[in-house]
């Protein structure tokens, strides 16, 4: 069959790793096997100390780990400098960032205050544009973001509030982004992961009944893990994805077609 | 077999970096163990995995020491 994937030796950024449970690090083990190079960003001193105990246990080395706090432009636009001057073409981007506050997840939607939604909206959604934007001049010979979403972008589901309308910003990001950088052979697309139990979603408040709805709804009667995510992220970053962009595609066992 | 406590010692050691020596029953786990919300987490999630059990929100609040996650568990897996 020969490589398929093309991604040995191209310099793949990830964006996200908040601990081994982070569907960031699933795309990165997967990623790992393709003999990709991974480049990592994290904002905090504590995920990067949880991400190299990560990488120490599985026994990878990572190409570069910068810091970034997707909050803020010039820490964006600088993490990009700092990767583009060190490997010199990026090829593809997984963008795994979100963040609401607690107080906006718990309770009813009507009552999310105006702050909470700016930072939704600033930490999940406008870092994806503020990252293709500092990652284009480095993307020189096209190449592929990949974000990762929800389904409460498009349904309700309790709990998720805020990060809902977030998610559904995100998701028609990846359309316009997809229409600006087609053209320069960047691809964009959006993961919508079914419920799988990162740090992020344990912070919303009905999660473990959603996972028990869905192994009783979803056509695959169970719910996906962080590999299957990350299978999907890699083919979307991949030569087996150069086709597709501005698409949502759903890793989650078929959930969403449930009436 | 590992007691209870033998293995919520375990994963508290493994999560926390913290000394064996350290993780007495009465320690709490933010300030004697120097977890921050998001090391509360992810204990309780390792400690989901580690015995099979779910925990609500609500009692993950309550849960404030070594000793409180021992009974917590005990009292679940009985």
């Amino acid at each position: 069959m020969g490589d398929l994937l093309k991604l040995e030796g191209k310099n793949i950024v990830i964006m996200g790793v908040a601990n081994e449970r982070s569907l960031a690090w699933g795309v990165a083990k997967q990623l790992h096997e393709t003999g990709a190079n991974l480049i990592f960003t994290n904002r905090q001193e504590r995920s990067r100390a949880k991400l190299e105990r990560a990488l120490d246990k599985e026994g990878y080395e990572a190409r570069l780990v910068v810091q970034c706090d997707v909050n803020d432009d010039e820490s964006v636009k600088e993490a990009f400098r700092a990767i583009g001057e060190e490997v010199g073409t990026i090829h593809g981007i997984v963008h795994s960032v979100a963040f609401a506050k607690a107080e906006d997840l718990k309770g009813d939607f009507v009552e999310t205050s105006r702050d909470g939604y700016a930072f939704a909206q600033d930490t999940s959604a406008y870092s994806l544009i503020a990252v293709a934007r500092e990652a284009k001049p480095y993307m020189t010979e096209g190449g592929a973001i990949v974000t990762m979403t929800y389904l409460g972008a498009e349904r309700v589901l309790d709990g998720y509030n805020v990060m809902g309308v977030a998610k559904a910003a995100l998701e028609a990001s990846v359309r316009y982004l997809s229409n600006d950088l087609g053209k320069d052979g960047i691809r964009v697309n959006a993961v919508s992961a079914g419920a799988i139990r990162t740090l992020a979603a344990k912070g919303v408040p009905s999660f473990n009944t959603i996972l028990h709805q869905i192994e009783e709804t979803a056509p695959l009667k169970r719910n996906v893990d962080q590999r299957e995510v990350g299978d999907m992220t890699v083919a979307l970053l991949s030569n087996m994805g150069t086709g597709v962009t501005g698409e949502v595609i759903y890793v989650d066992g078929g959930y969403h077609i449930m009436g | 077999m590992a007691t209870v406590l033998e293995r919520v010692t375990k994963v508290i050691v493994d999560r926390l970096g913290v000394d064996e020596s350290e993780v007495k029953p009465e320690a709490s786990f933010r300030e004697d163990l120097g977890a921050d919300s998001l090391d509360v987490v992810e204990l309780v999630m390792e400690l989901e995995d580690e015995f099979d059990l779910e925990i609500s929100d609500e009692d993950a609040e309550k849960i404030g020491t070594v000793g409180d996650a021992v009974s917590y568990i005990e009292e679940k897996t009985a």
